[in-house]
């Protein structure tokens, strides 16, 4: 295999010359739009890149932190009309700025030693982990501690961090979904479905949820026990390699020859996994099955849409009124914007009601909340005031990040806000049979 | 530095020029002449955060900003006060009403409601010495003394830093209507533009574009624009609902004269916005062709226009070059881009000798080297030819008399 040089200079030129500067970008960053500093916008990022490209700056500590502090949320995708591939670019950058070394830290390559080279890399870890952290929680040690006031002995970054953590669900995905659920009637589709890593810990009903609403829509659905995560986690934090392993493992666990389609319902996920090609260009054995794996990957939403909702009963059905968030992964990243408007749409008494700036993001980005609490914090609020004035008692959203933020967030602000995956709405308007 | 006050600007400019320290203001940094590009050992003065609406006064119908309110921010305040704020430059989401006032920025809508000097009342200006001038105010008629604020309008970043403005607004148009239609050749569209303006129509926006843009920005905005065609015209006449309708009525009977393939009506504002949204995206679009993309914007008299595209494109071939034409026909302003890469040496040569001869023509024909985008660095070598010896001598002695020490953006223009 090659040894990379300079993510940077290795790249196709064309890509970061693409960007012509004529700034319709700036207006849709999020982060330009808090600091309105040219180098927090994509147009700045891209004429850094450009320079070390060009040989002409060093990836310097600056240059690395810019890089991290770009949301990767690619609403700037969506308004480029020069068809500038930040996506690529990002992650690119992001690898030259974890080659140069200049963010090392004993601290944070322990961290990201533990979490990307290890954790990540085999679920069952993160399982254990899971389970660890569940006993935790349902022993009532947590409460316990929480109530003590041990916590406020910790800095506050950690205080605010141990608020953050999420609540396990008694039983991961496995536990409830059976390897293979036949279809509710005539089987017209074979599909596999993706469980995640963190959605697999806290939203593992949002996988089963999946599996019965395709079950019901006619698909018999494959879901193996033992999964891998999906490697954005590792692509969007500049390890390269490690997204590249993780492609092939997924490929061969869900060989894509085998499906009408690989089904995620993780936005973050889906974005990703749709672009194996890319990550294994000119990889001999898995290269060519990468291309027909992206033309596999369907996000829960884009499957449904495309092979037509059945309608579930409308007898029986509670009203409630529901606002929409857009999860960036999903909109920017995948151009999903009609798909689960469709979905909410078909569960009956259900009143949609717009979210203003439903594509702007929440500031989870991934595990941007943990590493930019700040900006992210200041997304959240934003976002919050939006949906308060939509009086919406349930917000869906298509990604876990999203869930877990906006969740989150409703809890510190006291809001009685739902916050659920569209696919969940579906899945009980079928159980109110 | 991003100062919030003018008197911060004051300070600067003070210092600055005590010290003769070069300084180039900027908004949003979308001009295309290279104007607010940093010289160096400059001060970058960036306006971006004096982004206040300070006024809207419904009795006078005017509005007073600070410089970094964007174009978009003006023209939606004045919309949801029921007005109207016409100047829309493509970049009108990001670029700043400072920026466009020292570049004296165009739009869709110059032909029937001009550029941004049409609705510039008044200004504060901060002169290089830190002293702070205004000029105007909020009367129809002032004739006391030279006018100012005109001076200032267009000078980009020469004469003074932009610190205030005060807009003109007029009452929103009751009714407006949008039309596309496509034409198998481009001296068709161009035919048509003439026959619109002989009937003395003055639609608010008369805009083109050729194949290759058309097709760009069909592959970015995606609202189903007639592909198999040379030429597309984009046309919106508003106003009074009635002369609206005979109007429109008159442009389509016009096309559909000028032999045009198929004309399709906008059903909504919201698709009225959007194809003019997508034609605002057509330069960035055609970004998509080639790594580089290298716009300009020759003008000429209406009535030159046909000979003068005709022209655009027997140069593109002669230097065998890739280009994409699109621009206002209403008024004149074309916008040729070459669609290039800056790694070919050769080819970038050929590019500035196609250039020159297109700058001769519009020269020839009685048009000018820029419309809108301003001269900056881009047409800086072109300009003495355009503007002749007497204009040259008056306009550095002008700026002499307000920049004695040449801090402020030196380098551009003119040296």
């Amino acid at each position: 295999m090659n040894v990379i040089r300079s993510h940077l200079k290795d790249l196709d030129y064309s890509v970061v010359q693409q960007c012509m500067h004529c700034g319709l970008c700036l207006p849709t960053c999020p982060t330009y739009d808090a600091t309105k500093l040219e180098r927090n916008s994509p147009r700045g990022r891209i004429a850094l890149m450009r320079a070390i490209a060009d040989g002409r700056l060093e990836p310097t500590k600056a240059f690395a932190d810019e890089m991290y502090f770009c949301l990767g949320c690619l609403a700037c995708m969506t308004a480029c009309p020069a068809g500038v591939n930040y996506a690529e670019l990002f992650e690119h950058a992001r690898a030259e700025a974890e080659q140069s070394g200049t963010l090392n830290s004993t601290k944070r390559n322990f961290i990201r030693a533990f979490t990307l080279r290890w954790l990540f890399m085999d679920l069952s870890r993160l399982k254990l982990a899971g389970r660890a952290l569940r006993l935790y929680q349902q022993l009532g040690l947590q409460t316990l501690v929480r109530r003590s006031g041990i916590l406020k002995l910790l800095p506050k970054r950690l205080r605010e961090l141990e608020a953050m953590t999420p609540t396990v669900q008694d039983r991961f995905s496995s536990e409830l979904i059976s390897p293979v659920t036949p279809a509710v009637g005539a089987g017209k589709y074979r599909v596999a479905v993706l469980t995640g890593c963190a959605q697999d810990l806290i939203f593992s009903d949002v996988n089963r949820d999946t599996v019965e609403v395709l079950a019901r829509n006619g698909c018999e659905v494959v879901t193996p026990p033992e999964q891998a995560c999906c490697g954005s986690l590792h692509a969007h934090n500049g390890e390269w390699e490690l997204a590249q392993q993780l492609a092939r493992k997924n490929i061969e666990r869900f060989p894509p020859e085998q499906f009408d389609a690989i089904i995620t319902n993780a936005a973050g996920c889906g974005s990703h996994l749709k672009h194996y090609a890319h990550l294994l260009e000119g990889d001999p054995v898995y290269g060519k099955r990468a291309e027909l794996w992206d033309t596999k990957v369907k996000d829960i939403n884009e499957w449904l849409a495309q092979i037509g909702v059945q309608p579930p009963p409308t007898d029986g059905q509670p009203p409630q009124t529901v606002t929409y968030h857009e999860a960036c992964h999903l909109c920017h990243g995948q151009k999903i914007i009609a798909q689960p408007r469709q979905v909410l749409g078909a569960v009956p008494n259900l009143k949609l009601v717009e979210l203003p700036e439903s594509t702007w993001c929440c500031g989870s980005a991934g595990i941007y909340n943990l590493v930019q609490p700040e900006m992210a914090n200041e997304l959240l609020e934003r976002k919050l005031k939006y949906i308060k004035s939509t009086n919406a008692e349930v917000v869906a959203t298509g990604n876990p990040g999203c869930l877990l933020q906006i969740i989150n967030g409703a809890k510190r602000a006291g809001l009685k806000l739902r916050v659920v995956h569209p696919v969940t709405l579906l899945a009980e308007a079928y159980r109110n049979e | 530095m991003a100062p919030l006050r003018s008197e911060q600007i004051s300070s600067v400019l003070k210092l600055a020029n005590e010290t003769k320290t070069p300084i180039v203001t900027r908004g949003s940094g979308t001009g295309l002449s290279g104007g607010s590009l940093p010289s160096p050992d400059c001060i970058v003065l960036c306006t971006i955060k004096m982004d206040k609406i300070l006024e809207l006064d419904r009795e006078n119908l005017t509005m007073l900003v600070q410089p970094g309110v964007t174009t978009l921010q003006v023209a939606d305040a004045a919309s949801s006060a029921g007005l109207f704020y016409p100047p829309d430059p493509g970049s009108m989401k990001i670029s700043t009403i400072g920026g466009n006032v020292a570049e004296n920025s165009g739009g869709l809508r110059g032909l029937k409601y001009g550029v941004t000097r049409n609705y510039v009342m008044g200004m504060e200006v901060v002169l290089p010495g830190g002293e702070v001038l205004w000029t105007g105010n909020k009367c129809v008629k002032d004739v006391a003394g030279y006018s100012l604020k005109d001076l200032f309008i267009g000078s980009e970043g020469t004469l003074g830093v932009i610190t205030k403005v005060l807009l003109r607004l007029i009452p929103k148009p009751q009714a407006k209507k949008t039309m596309v239609a496509s034409f198998a050749q481009m001296d068709r569209a161009a035919e048509a533009v003439s026959a619109i303006i002989a009937a003395q129509i003055i639609p608010c926006t008369l805009e083109f574009l050729d194949r290759m843009t058309i097709h760009c920005v069909e592959a970015y905005a995606k609202i189903g624009l007639p592909l198999d065609c040379e030429a597309l015209l984009l046309m919106e006449t508003d106003g009074h609902p009635a002369a609206v309708a005979e109007e429109a009525a008159e442009m389509e009977r016009i096309c559909r004269d000028k032999g045009c393939l198929e004309l399709r009506v906008a059903k909504d504002d919201a698709e009225a916005a959007k194809l003019a949204s997508a034609r605002r995206a057509a330069f960035s679009a055609l970004a998509r062709v080639s790594p580089t993309t290298i716009l300009e914007d020759a003008t000429v008299p209406r009535s030159e226009l046909a000979k003068m595209i005709r022209f655009v494109e027997a140069v593109a071939k002669k230097y065998n070059l890739k280009i994409g034409t699109f621009g206002h026909m209403g008024d004149g302003n074309l916008h040729p881009t070459f669609l290039t890469d800056e790694r070919d040496k050769e080819e970038t040569h050929r590019v500035e000798e196609a250039f020159k001869e297109i700058f001769d023509e519009a020269i020839r024909l009685g048009g000018t080297i820029t419309g809108e985008h301003g001269v900056g660095l881009a047409k800086k070598s072109f300009l003495p030819k355009f503007a002749g010896d007497a204009q040259m001598r008056v306009m550095r002695e002008l700026r002499r008399a307000l920049d004695p020490r040449a801090i402020l953006n030196p380098g551009k223009m003119f040296d």
